[in-house]
């Protein structure tokens, strides 16, 4: 199923008369295409989880509409919408055991959708085989770990068979290692029902590594989206380029002056046909390449092995971060001249962005 | 070790010695007085030792009325006040306007004196020479006869006396039950919502299991409470409470201690063991019933 979100925005009131309203989300345009694990992404409080809540029906949006498929849902109430969430603290019913929990919304159903005994049994035991929880069914949620619960509540939200699957921060409870195992699960589950399916996450790398699309967000605003390698690749504003990418991708005050890009009063890069302003110059890690001859010059920190790789930890004055970082395939030799290290550039991994409005600016 | 040990004991001791004081060794003499037979105050003797005081307490027609009145109040208002309590808590929960002033205006009756509301209830019930009183207009307005509530036939004074304890016993319950109510968390909600829950089956499925742990508390304090009434009915009827045949148990042991053909601390002992005989039976089936039924708490959540 496909959803689509056209012109949302969602004012919250003010809590105080004298407060001003908060505008959530703002003038909001997305597609997800049908059957493909999207993530939302976007820093803590920068209205993700309000999307989810007005794809699922249990907020309402101020203006713009929402569509599954053809269908316009944006008035329909969640209980219509079909959809299966997963709460971001699970919201399991303390009092029930996974099975009960599981078969909860199945005995929603009325008149003709009504299941007989068998074909409710047949329905838990799936989704539950699909989750792998068929020998914690029970238990109740107390006695599960996190990643257990999550499970569960996957399941809970699978039975219905809905046409779309909601998680709110599905990772966002769990330890690292099971961060790790879980945010593979969602993928696998996601692969194997074919069922489309939005994440919300703050958390980048989650995001760039299990999900087919990204869409980032900013403080309510669509920034971007796509594939998780091409937004990487070629993110259109300096907010999406610091927000992709660990380490963090490496942002220095520079300049266009007569059809060159100068950072520290060092050409590194052309940018013909450029008129002359000021400019942030963001260089991905990888981007660097020891070299003697190299255009930008830094103080030398350290260099930290990573095994295939090294890391350079490096100095600049236009740097807007203390240290830059770059990561070097363990088959450069990094050549120190005393304290200082020279280098050039890939080309494809620095992105130019105006000063002013932090827009890309488009090289050639 | 040991002189933690003694240090603990220390620390105990006061709490211990005061439990001991007007707890424990008044408990024990209840015990006693109960078993003597014929104890007479002036002389500190009795003749003997048995179950005299019990056989005559459960043949004496004013113990059993109290027993009878006693039995009526609490299954008549423990459930219709808990029920009732529900109710309003849920209105309460579910309105978003003025909500706090409603909450004050149910809760007010809670620091209301009980002779006070007991006042107002003679107003409103009682019929004098002068006046039938507001309820009696009320009901002749519909038709009916005005009847005396305050002096009149058993029936319509055991119904002023339940209305005015459901009435007393209802602000604590409301509060208890709001509180147990926003304590369930939004999510719980959402989610069945989302699963297109109706509203009746949220109620009976998600709110009722998670608020009862606190519906059990209040039925088994309002089972007590309404077991040691005795002050409700001073408010509404007087003193003399086996002559308006409303008195309760804890009634009928004042009488025998202090009321004015009182003085038989032994009758008093083996009526108030009685009430507690009843009083544990019935408490210890609550539990049995709630460790049976209610959610024993805990979130649930990592």
């Amino acid at each position: 199923m496909n959803v689509t979100l056209q012109n949302v925005t969602k004012v919250f009131p003010p809590r105080l008369r004298k407060e001003a309203p908060v505008t959530a989300v703002k003038d909001f345009n997305i597609e997800i295409p049908d059957g493909k694990l999207v993530a939302l992404l976007g820093p803590s409080g920068c209205g993700k989880s309000t999307i989810l809540n007005m794809i699922c029906g249990l907020k309402e949006p101020t203006s713009g509409k929402i569509f599954f498929g053809d269908k316009d849902v944006t008035e329909l109430p969640p209980e219509q919408r079909g959809v299966g969430m997963v709460f971001q603290n699970y919201a399991l019913y303390p009092h029930m055991t996974a099975r009960k929990n599981i078969e909860f919304p199945l005995g929603n159903l009325k008149g003709d959708a009504k299941l007989t005994k068998e074909e409710v049994e047949k329905r838990v035991t799936e989704a539950a085989r699909i989750v792998k929880i068929e020998e914690l069914m029970e238990r109740k949620p107390g006695n599960m770990s996190g990643g257990q619960q999550q499970r569960v509540a996957i399941a809970r939200a699978l039975v219905k068979l809905p046409g779309l699957l909601l998680l709110d921060e599905p990772l966002s409870n769990l330890d690292a290692r099971l961060r790790l195992e879980t945010r593979e699960e969602i993928r696998r589950i996601q692969k194997n029902t074919g069922i489309t399916t939005v994440f919300v996450t703050h958390d980048q790398e989650e995001a760039m590594s299990i999900s087919d699309m990204i869409v980032l967000m900013k403080k309510g605003v669509f920034q971007q989206q796509g594939r998780p390698q091409a937004v990487y690749d070629d993110p259109v504003n300096l907010f999406v380029a610091k927000f992709l990418g660990t380490p963090a991708i490496n942002v220095f005050r520079g300049k266009i002056e007569s059809g060159n890009v100068t950072v520290g009063g060092e050409a590194i890069i052309d940018a013909k046909g450029q008129p002359d302003r000021d400019v942030f110059v963001a260089i991905r890690p990888e981007g660097f390449v020891p070299d003697e001859k190299g255009s930008m010059t830094c103080g030398f920190g350290s260099v930290d092995v990573l095994g295939r790789d090294y890391m350079v930890v490096a100095t600049h004055e236009a740097a807007e971060t203390p240290v830059i970082r770059a990561i070097i395939d363990s088959d450069t030799p990094v050549v120190r001249n005393g304290e200082k290290v020279r280098f050039s550039f890939k080309k494809h991994k620095v992105f130019v962005f105006d000063a002013a409005t932090e827009e890309r600016i488009r090289l050639d | 070790m040991k002189k933690n040990g003694l240090k603990a004991w220390l620390y105990l001791l006061p709490a211990l010695i005061f439990l001991g004081v007007f707890m424990v060794y008044p408990i024990i003499d209840v015990v006693i007085y109960s078993v003597e037979q014929g104890f007479s105050f002036t002389s500190q003797t009795a003749h003997g030792i048995g179950f005299y005081n019990f056989r005559y307490v459960l043949s004496d027609p004013y113990f059993i009325q109290a027993l009878k009145n006693t039995f009526i109040l609490v299954a008549v208002t423990v459930p219709v006040s808990t029920g009732l309590a529900l109710l309003i808590s849920l209105g309460l929960s579910s309105i978003k306007r003025l909500k706090e002033l409603f909450q004050t205006i149910y809760f007010l009756p809670y620091v209301t004196n009980t002779l006070a509301v007991g006042l107002v209830f003679m107003i409103l019930f009682d019929k004098t020479e002068y006046t039938d009183g507001l309820v009696n207009a009320f009901i002749k307005l519909f038709g009916g006869g005005a009847v005396d509530f305050i002096d009149g036939p058993y029936w319509a004074k055991m119904t002023v006396l339940c209305l005015y304890t459901v009435w007393i016993v209802l602000p604590f319950k409301i509060l208890i039950l709001t509180s147990a109510l926003a304590s369930v968390k939004k999510d719980y909600y959402n989610a069945a919502r989302v699963d297109g829950t109706s509203k009746f089956r949220m109620f009976t499925h998600i709110t009722l299991p998670m608020i009862s742990p606190m519906l059990f508390y209040l039925i088994i304090t309002g089972f007590i409470g309404a077991f040691k009434a005795y002050s409700d009915s001073v408010a509404l009827f007087g003193t003399d409470l086996d002559k308006a045949g409303m008195n309760t148990i804890v009634g009928y042991v004042y009488n025998m201690l202090y009321g004015d053909s009182g003085g038989y601390p032994s009758y008093a002992s083996a009526a108030a063991l009685i009430l507690f005989a009843i009083v544990l039976s019935i408490t210890v089936i609550n539990l049995i019933v709630r460790s049976r039924l209610a959610f024993k708490g805990g979130g649930g959540n990592a």
